[in-house]
């Protein structure tokens, strides 16, 4: 089955990808550039830079832009997802959604009124686990964004590797946050996957840090040998 | 052993991870032994060996297991706890007679019970997530527990506890599943 991929240049949708790849065709990415950093349904630090991970995986990308307001954005997922059938012949949609409903459900609709399939392989997945496994099968990820205490800016630009799966550990634990950043606590950038053909190589970056959140901005990247 | 039934249409597929694993989840993380089953390679052993059987949902648009009436005629035998959920509780709904009708229910609802049970019983009206394209006609020998303003969302046999569950609990409902693993009763 041929499938689209949404794509965010995330950990979860890279590893929603690779998990996809296993059983079925990724003909393309999906991604949507939101220009609303608090958008519901996207995740938005350095989407700009999916065109080049696209790139290193070797897979055609179909990106839009929305505007990111609340309910209009899924429109724009919508037409996007029309141009990605149009164009590849896709017949499902993966996503990394992994306990959100307000995204999967939306999602899930789309899905059904265009004829669809829709898998979420990350559903539900013990956190810990699927931490694990992304590190120890080679995604190279970092910390793109940090948006609650008590991350600081020395997690900004950080790669998610064994330590930092512990220190995440040990503050899941003592702030109640989630493991995986699906409360909106964390996100990140994905350097290097499984199925990259080239890596992601940060030649430049800005660290922005006020008080309890900061992104990592990735100002000038490009592909490198793996 | 609590044997936890895979309808996918095929084996080890991608909806694998989002329909069995997250049930099979809960099972171990209560302390049970698990085996995980395709529908399609069940054994005469894996039914006599297991003390619970959980089935599965499916993706919205796989209804293969539907079209496979063979592979669920054992439920009519079964004596052991089952508890079918969405694609689950159809297979058991048709096995014993029952059909299905369209109803499509994509996200969060509340649903209310209507006939007091083990199962769901203290939860008078409750949020669950549901994912389903249709819901089912039950056979005559089933009860129904649990509606939603759109569709039945429960049912149990009336005189085996064979149960069926259109929503999802393995979303924000895990204590049904835990409650049916605690089920005091077993069929001689």
């Amino acid at each position: 089955m041929k499938l689209g991929v949404l794509f965010s240049g995330g950990k979860d949708s890279a590893y929603a990808c690779w998990r996809a790849m296993q059983h079925e065709e990724v003909a393309c990415l999906v991604s949507i550039l939101s220009r609303n950093e608090e958008s519901y349904m996207f995740h938005t630090p350095n989407t700009r830079w999916v065109p080049l991970q696209a790139e290193a995986a070797g897979i055609p990308l179909v990106q839009a832009e929305t505007e990111g307001r609340e309910e209009a954005e899924l429109d724009d997922l919508r037409q996007v997802i029309r141009i990605a059938m149009d164009r590849h012949g896709i017949e499902g949609i993966v996503t990394g959604a992994l306990q959100s409903v307000y995204q999967a459900s939306r999602i899930q609709r789309i899905c059904a009124d265009l004829g669809l399939w829709c898998f979420n392989p990350l559903w539900h997945a013990d956190p810990h686990r699927y931490l694990q496994d992304l590190i120890s099968r080679g995604f190279r990820v970092i910390f793109a964004g940090v948006f609650s205490r008590p991350f600081d800016a020395s997690w900004l630009g950080r790669e998610m590797d064994r330590d930092t799966l512990q220190a995440l550990e040990g503050i899941a634990r003592a702030h109640r946050i989630t493991l995986t950043g699906e409360g909106g606590e964390y996100e990140t950038f994905v350097l290097d996957a499984p199925f990259f053909r080239r890596r992601i190589v940060v030649q430049e970056a800005i660290p922005e840090f006020r008080t309890d959140r900061g992104l990592y901005r990735i100002t000038r990247a490009a592909l490198g040998e793996k | 052993m609590i044997l936890v039934l895979d309808l996918c249409e095929r084996e080890n597929s991608l909806s694998t991870y989002e329909f069995v694993e997250p049930v099979a989840g809960i099972v171990r993380r209560k302390g049970f032994p698990v085996q995980v089953r395709h529908h399609l390679r069940l054994t005469g052993d894996d039914l006599t060996s297991a003390e619970r059987i959980i089935l599965c949902g499916t993706a919205l648009r796989d209804n293969a297991f539907a079209e496979r009436p063979a592979a669920f005629a054992w439920l009519r035998g079964a004596r052991v706890p089952v508890l079918g959920i969405c694609a689950g509780m159809q297979a058991v709904a048709l096995a014993f007679g029952g059909s299905l009708v369209p109803s499509r229910e994509i996200g969060m609802t509340e649903i209310r019970s209507v006939r007091s049970d083990s199962l769901l019983e203290g939860y008078d009206r409750f949020p669950v997530y549901e994912l389903h394209d249709a819901g089912v006609l039950p056979p005559a020998p089933f009860l129904v527990l649990a509606e939603s303003d759109r569709c039945i969302q429960a049912i149990r046999h009336r005189d085996l506890p064979i149960y069926g569950i259109l929503f999802h609990p393995e979303v924000r409902n895990e204590w049904v599943v835990e409650r049916f693993l605690a089920l005091p009763w077993r069929i001689c």
